[in-house]
């Protein structure tokens, strides 16, 4: 797999497909039995503690339910990045937070708390921690599940632009086609832990690729069988056993 | 019972050792934290909020509890020493039974109920909801940032506790035995201040409010840190913290009176 600069590159397929096990990797909580995982020329895997940690500044990451610090308002949850990796005085605290929640459309909720605003408003906080030191590589952990349509538009819409206006490159992994067609530049798809298709939207969507097809057009069966593997309804019934 | 033998000793062979693994393991989580330490001299106002917090959550229940136990104390004292005509001795006895056991002992049982679930409570939760996965990714080490901080707390606040317990216990003790029940308001005072002794009792108290901090406050850590981040997991790790740290507390007592006060 490869994520190239400035691009936006979504990693989909089922649930258990390996798809955040992916992310795991990239951002080091994971280490890989084998193969190599590089960020920025560094071999991930092969980081000590301290190394691991600095690499982790380069990166912002979004996670599944947002993993806001629910004691925290807003404001200071997208300060806390700030706080424990800068020597900024307050002054430039409070206008970089306040810009980065500008940019996800929140500078007015900033002394909210997490319980207090909804689901996708909680995202978007989230998505402004991501970014509050501007990193390289944003990774986002299913941005999309359990939002409306409106917080989902509005979601897809800030991982485009602010790729785009920070120069960064974007790992998206998802399992919403829609959204991740409309924004991403390249596709993977996984199924049990290996890359089944790959390309830009335009060619998945021309794809003949049975798991392709049936995962962009939500089939209930196919490659991804809809039973459970294992005995057949004819010999759970007995049937079989009286012909 | 002769067949039956091997698979016995293979069970207590598998119980020993997973019984040193978890030994080991606890032991290096201490270790941990003890290293995650290192950098808090420079950020004192983590530690400064925490015990402001932990002390806030138990302020209450421990003065409450310190003054009853004063008034009992002074009830059943006075009713003992009574029938020995040393009645006189009641603010003795009861001074020496707060600073030596029941304040620390009381407080770290008290402190594991309210402070120490509050605390595995919310670390586990934070697991659960991926807020400490979420400073990992940010570069900030949550044994560093939330772990030690709480565990410093833990210890600094538990004498301070265990010293208003024993402080009000005393006036307890006060309230019952000389305005109620009529003991010589000098004799109560006096005895007191010269049976008291400030490093034999008062120290030894102290020293053991903060080896019960450590315990009580790394065992309800630990719990939440290591809790399944479910809501069953954090459930049952909540009630192993006030398990595993009130035993734990009673053990080391015992431990540390035989020690203290073998005269």
């Amino acid at each position: 797999m490869r994520f190239p600069r400035g691009k936006v590159v979504a990693v989909m397929g089922g649930s258990g497909s390996g798809k955040t096990t992916v992310l795991r990797l990239i951002g080091g909580q994971l280490r890989a039995r084998s193969g190599t995982v590089e960020v920025d020329g560094q071999a991930v895997q092969s980081l000590d503690t301290k190394a691991l940690y600095m690499l982790r500044r380069k990166m912002g990451m979004l996670f599944q339910h947002g993993a806001l610090f629910t004691d925290l308002t807003a404001f200071e949850n997208v300060a806390f990045p700030l706080r424990e990796h800068t020597d900024l005085n307050e002054a430039l605290i409070r206008d970089l937070v306040l810009m980065k929640l500008h940019a996800v459309g929140l500078r007015n909720a900033a002394q909210l708390k997490p319980a207090e605003i909804s689901g996708g408003m909680a995202r978007r906080v989230a998505v402004a921690r991501a970014i509050a030191l501007d990193p390289q590589l944003i990774m986002y952990d299913e941005p999309f599940a359990g939002l409306d349509p409106i917080s989902m538009g509005v979601i897809a819409n800030l991982i485009r632009r602010l790729n785009d206006a920070l120069g960064s490159t974007s790992i998206l992994v998802s399992h919403d086609v829609h959204e991740s067609f409309a924004i991403a530049d390249y596709i993977y798809f996984l199924s049990q832990g290996k890359i089944v298709a790959e390309g830009t939207p335009a060619e998945l969507q021309a794809s003949v690729d049975p798991y392709v097809m049936q995962f962009i057009n939500a089939r209930a069966d196919g490659p991804v069988p809809f039973h459970y593997p294992g005995r057949t309804l004819a010999t759970d019934l007995g049937l079989e056993a009286r012909s | 019972m002769m067949q039956r033998l091997p698979g016995l000793l293979a069970a207590l062979g598998a119980r020993v050792r997973t019984g040193l693994a978890d030994l080991g393991y606890t032991a290096t989580a201490f270790l941990a934290i003890l290293r995650a330490s290192g950098g808090l001299w420079r950020r004192p106002r983590l530690i400064t909020d925490q015990i402001h917090f932990i002390g806030n959550y138990s302020l209450v229940i421990i003065a409450i509890s310190g003054l009853f136990v004063g008034f009992v104390l002074g009830l059943q004292g006075y009713n003992t020493l009574i029938s020995y005509g040393s009645e006189q001795s009641l603010g003795l006895l009861v001074a020496l039974s707060l600073t030596r056991e029941l304040g620390p002992v009381v407080t770290a049982l008290l402190f594991a109920g309210r402070a120490g679930t509050s605390l595995t409570a919310e670390i586990g939760l934070m697991k659960a909801g991926e807020q400490l996965s979420a400073m990992e990714m940010m570069a900030v080490d949550p044994l560093q940032r939330v772990i030690a901080p709480r565990f410093w707390a833990g210890i600094i606040a538990m004498p301070i506790l265990a010293a208003v317990f024993s402080a009000l216990g005393v006036l307890g003790g006060y309230f019952v035995g000389v305005p109620l029940i009529g003991v010589d308001e000098g004799a109560f005072w006096s005895q007191m201040q010269a049976g008291v002794d400030i490093w034999d009792d008062i120290a030894n108290g102290v020293l053991k409010s903060v080896v019960f901090g450590i315990a009580a406050t790394f065992v309800a850590l630990y719990q939440g840190y290591e809790a399944q981040p479910t809501p069953e997991g954090v459930a049952r790790a909540t009630t192993r913290t006030v398990v595993v740290s009130s035993l734990l507390v009673l053990w080391l007592d015992f431990v540390m009176t035989a020690l203290m006060f073998n005269k």
